[in-house]
């Protein structure tokens, strides 16, 4: 198994990156200063417990969202700083999302649902090529209702890694699964990021899943409070939980 | 390439207008409602308007007319040569009594010549069947169509009519309408009468001798050249007829079917801008309202569009494209619905106006305009909704709208001392946590309710018009006019009569009221001191004083004439001495139907320099002697005119109700249309937006039933307060309806009995029931897990 060859340019770099959100009359640190660096290729595991602001971190790196405070480079763009157009340029072509409640959308089949991404891509593959690596290019005619949590959660994959992007940025993406359906989802993540060489983040509180990792940081109320990596990636079908 | 990728989009926006096409078609059945009420209106109106215009100069209408007493004929050469007369025609015309086989009650007749030379150059006639009669015959007559229609006279009938005392037989060779009656009225008469009322043509040959005008003529009507003051014309033929008994040429514009019609029209016009204003309005603002909640209920699926990298602007235009689909839906079935609507419409109108035939008019500017207008209300209304979903950064967005502040609401501590169940306290606090929202679903029941109530409440008015004019201020069962004032000793014997009960007498004469360059031309009525059977009566009912002297003028009379109580008015008197004279307006008075100028009698003949004369004289009769008295009527040669209370009731209701009331009929089943499309759609939103809220309170253990109600019982609170504040919007849009629809003709008065507002009500709330069933079903088969688990 390849692992990621140290020293490189980070793909990402934060620097003291804080979000404050003000829920009603509350005010959630959600980071609380931020020093990250992710290089290309890495598989990542991003460890924490509901609220330790994983998301939000993921969030700020697929720019979903901007920090308060802080900075945040993709490569060379400045992510902190960027108006929403620029934003959306970025996500377009450099990046995919896996969430853990799928979110596709209903009224498209599963074919459909990857077509919606490729067909604003710049470098796309072909929608069932993409379908075929998570394994459901029978499946591309059905529409979400008709699939089962873990298909639904492959067509996400496929949906995320059809456009080819840079970055790979899944939230949970096995928090609404069980264990036997959670394990083909991530199977079908190791196998993009081996094949496209993708710097993929995949965000869980499943301690299990960080032995697929290259590298496992562990986020806690909102700081990095751990790092480590792993001397070799696992192949996720050996995991359990 | 084209900006935007329509293709996936396409199909998910293709899938998604077949998922939703009952709300959609609701939403589009608003816009529908409005597009169809302009439409017909205006169609109704153009087409009426574009065929009256074919209509009077195919036939040569005439431009000024006028009425003397006998001039010979040979003075229409000097006539002709008045400049600017382009065509004319001198005639002879007189007013007959019928017998037609079969009906009892009184039927007057005005009789007209037709020249040797068959049509006449001016006023020609339009034959529906049949021919003009014979030049050398005397006993042919062409009748007018309303006439024929009402007693189904079929050619080669017989007639037997009594024209200046002689008794003849005369029979029907034609069946034909003419220009000068569109709008068939008889003398005295306010409304038309087709059954008691006709217009016949004669041969010159024939009905000059009859009327002692052999050689002359006594009416006389005219073309001018488009390029001259009818004004100049109209000068000149007063000096030249002067002598000869003309009470005053006068122009189209003051001749009684014209005047009438145009004055229809004015207010088909009238129809055809304030009621689409109203309806396109409400129809936009509800579209408005909708559409936007619509398109919040996806926020979601925006946030996800936008991670993938989707902008703004293609955002933007998918959703465009979902909103222009339902302004299109609506646009095609209003536009479908309007049109035959009014070519429905314009068909009865034609059946109360005698056309030749109607035109149908419609500008495709309209439907342009239209189309245009409700695809900028639908993407309007989008667009706030759009905007504010894209610009949500997409992390947020993606969030369920997290528990947003909910406090204890005011009306809950002022209720504090009710046990409030916990969904009872679910529906306060979900109105309570977004006004704007509540507020906005409010205004969309009230404007739902006031639709009903403007196009509802002319029922209860015009029945009220005609409930007053003929209860309560025309209480005599018949009212005979004489060809000639009489002694008021005269009433009398009448009286003595058998089958008379009671009579009063009372004097019209033509006049020209005259303030400065305006003028109008009425009959003065002359009322009898203590009047009995008719009177005056003010916006309140009450019975108006007769000033001793001076005029009582109809408040839309004073109006038009620019004169106050106090103002001095030159009063012309087109009839007998012909005299000028200056009295002053002593009051004026509101009345629902017809215009009128009002006199106390004695001051009226003293004015005139006159005895005490009556030529109209009202009669209550014995009910089954009625028919006695009508023939002696008949029999008597002093009388021309006979009018039926009973009769211009039913003629009213006939004619002018009927296409009027069947005009606020559609309207109203158009508002009625609307507003169960916005009900039906507050209630399925509110069912989407709160799906989840009430999946978790199904999975907690409580009932379909329990949790229906959460949903109703908000519907329930929006209904109570919407209707009462629809009723109040729909007072106000209903004064604005009958300012605008005010006419010569009558003043439909602001009437909102309780009926209208409960059917109102009644149909608002109809529509809530069927909404909130189709609710109920839905959520029966809310599927909890997924809802749960799911965050679609």
């Amino acid at each position: 198994m390849k692992a990621a060859s140290l020293p490189e340019t980070p793909v990402f770099h934060t620097t003291g990156l804080t979000k404050t959100y003000h829920q009603g009359e509350v005010e959630v640190h959600a980071l609380r200063g931020v020093d990250l660096d992710l290089y290309p290729g890495e598989l990542v595991v991003m460890l924490g417990a509901s609220g330790s602001g994983k998301s939000t971190l993921l969030n700020i790196l697929g720019g979903l969202d901007v920090p308060t405070s802080g900075e945040v480079r993709y490569l060379d763009t400045d992510l902190a700083r960027a108006t929403d157009k620029q934003l959306t340029r970025y996500r377009r072509d450099y990046v995919g999302f896996v969430f853990q409640f799928y979110n596709l959308i209903p009224s498209l089949t599963a074919r459909e649902n990857v077509v919606a991404v490729t067909e604003i891509a710049r470098n796309p593959m072909e929608p069932d090529a993409a379908l075929e690596l998570v394994g459901l290019a029978n499946r591309a005619d059905h529409f979400p209702a008709q699939l089962s949590g873990g298909e639904q959660q492959r067509v996400a994959i496929a949906r995320a890694i059809a456009k080819q992007p840079n970055v790979l940025l899944c939230d949970e993406p096995t928090g609404a699964l069980d264990s036997a359906t959670g394990i083909l989802v991530l199977a079908a993540l190791e196998k993009a990021n081996r094949e496209t060489g993708t710097t993929t983040v995949i965000i869980t509180h499943n301690a299990s899943i960080a032995q697929m990792a290259d590298r496992v940081i562990t986020l806690s109320d909102g700081q990095i409070s751990g790092e480590h990596r792993n001397p070799t990636r696992q192949d996720p079908r050996t995991l359990s939980w | 390439m084209f900006p935007f990728h329509p293709s996936i989009l396409h199909t998910k926006l293709r899938r998604e207008i077949w998922q939703m096409r009952g709300q959609l078609l609701a939403i589009a059945l608003v816009i529908a409602g409005g597009i169809a009420v302009c439409l017909l209106s205006l169609v109704n109106y153009a087409s009426l308007n574009a065929t009256r215009g074919q209509y009077y100069q195919q036939h040569q209408f005439a431009d000024v007319f006028v009425s003397l007493k006998r001039a010979p004929r040979h003075l229409l050469q000097q006539v002709a040569e008045i400049p600017g007369v382009t065509r004319l025609s001198g005639r002879v015309e007189g007013g007959a009594k019928l017998e037609v086989a079969g009906f009892q009650e009184p039927v007057s007749a005005h009789l007209i010549s037709v020249p040797e030379t068959g049509q006449p150059d001016v006023n020609q006639l339009y034959l529906r069947q049949g021919r003009l009669p014979d030049a050398s015959r005397s006993d042919e007559v062409t009748i007018i169509g309303s006439f024929a229609d009402a007693h189904n006279l079929q050619l080669d009938a017989q007639l037997t009519a009594i024209i200046n005392g002689c008794r003849q037989t005369l029979t029907i060779v034609g069946i034909a309408e003419s220009p000068e009656f569109v709008y068939v009225i008889p003398p005295g008469g306010m409304l038309p009468d087709y059954q008691r009322f006709g217009v016949l043509w004669m041969s010159q040959a024939g009905l000059a001798p009859a009327m002692d005008m052999e050689g002359a003529f006594n009416s006389l009507v005219l073309k001018t050249a488009p390029d001259r003051p009818v004004k100049d014309v109209i000068n000149r033929l007063d000096r030249l007829l002067d002598r000869y008994g003309s009470t005053g040429a006068y122009a189209r514009a003051d001749q009684f079917s014209h005047r009438f019609l145009s004055d229809e029209l004015e207010q088909l016009k009238a129809m055809a801008l304030i009621f689409p204003a109203i309806f396109m309005g409400v129809a936009m603002f509800l579209l408005n309202v909708v559409v936007g909640r619509l398109i919040s209920t996806q926020r979601e699926v925006i946030a996800i569009l936008k991670a993938f990298g989707y902008s703004n602007r293609q955002i933007g235009w998918h959703y465009s494209q979902l909103v222009i689909a339902i302004a299109l839906a609506g646009l095609l079935i209003g536009t479908v619905a309007g049109l035959w609507l009014g070519r429905m419409l314009g068909g009865l109108y034609m059946e109360f106006y005698r056309f030749p035939e109607l035109l149908f008019r419609i500008s495709p500017m309209w439907i342009l305009i239209l189309a245009a207008a409700s695809l900028a209300a639908a993407w309007l209304g989008g667009w706030r909704s759009i905007r504010n979903a894209a610009a949500l950064p997409p992390a947020e967005a993606m969030q369920p709208e997290g528990p947003a502040k909910f406090r204890i609401t005011l009306p809950e501590r002022l209720l504090s001392w009710v046990r409030l169940r916990q969904p009872s306290r679910m529906i306060v606090r979900q109105l309570a946590r977004r006004p704007a929202r509540t507020a906005l679903s409010v205004a969309g029941i009230a404007m739902a309710t006031a639709i009903v109530v403007v196009g509802n409440f002319q029922f209860s008015s015009v029945s009220l018009m005609v409930h007053t004019q003929f209860a309560r201020v025309q209480k005599q069962d018949l009212t005979v006019t004489l060809t000639d004032p009489v002694n008021q000793t005269a009433l009398y014997g009448m009286a003595r009569q058998p089958g008379v009960l009671y009579t009063e007498g009372r004097r019209q004469v033509a006049v020209e009221l005259v303030n400065g360059h305006r003028s109008w031309r009425t009959a003065l009525t002359g009322l009898p001191e203590q009047a009995e059977l008719q009177f005056v009566v003010d916006r309140q009912l009450n019975n108006v004083a007769m000033p001793p002297a001076g005029l009582l003028l109809t408040d839309y009379l004073a109006q038009a004439l620019e004169v106050t109580p106090g103002d001095q008015l030159v009063v012309r008197v087109l009839e007998g001495k012909r005299p000028t004279l200056t009295i002053p307006v002593a009051g004026t008075t509101s009345e629902f139907l017809g215009v009128g100028a009002y006199m106390n009698l004695a001051a009226m003949n003293r004015a005139l320099g006159e005895g005490p004369l009556v030529n109209q004289v009202l009669l209550n009769l014995e009910g089954d002697l009625a028919d006695t008295v009508y023939r002696d009527l008949r029999d008597t040669p002093k009388v021309v005119g006979t009018n039926l209370r009973q009769a211009m009731l039913d003629s009213f209701f006939e004619t002018l109700a009927r296409t009027f009331l069947t005009y606020t009929f559609v309207i109203s089943l158009l508002g009625g249309i609307i507003a169960f499309g916005v009900i039906y759609n507050t209630a399925r939103i509110s069912l989407a937006e709160r799906g989840r809220d009430l999946a978790s309170l199904r999975v907690l253990g409580y009932s379909h039933n329990e949790v229906s109600h959460i949903l109703l019982g908000e519907l329930a609170i929006l209904l109570i307060i919407g209707i009462p504040l629809g009723w109040a919007i729909g007072l106000g849009l209903g004064q604005l309806v009958v300012t605008a629809l005010q006419t010569e003709l009558y003043r439909v008065p602001l009437i909102i009995t309780p009926r209208t507002l409960a059917l109102a009500a009644n149909v608002v709330i109809a529509s809530a029931l069927l909404s909130g069933f189709i609710t109920w079903l839905r959520l029966r088969k809310l599927d909890l897990v997924a809802v749960l688990k799911t965050r679609e």
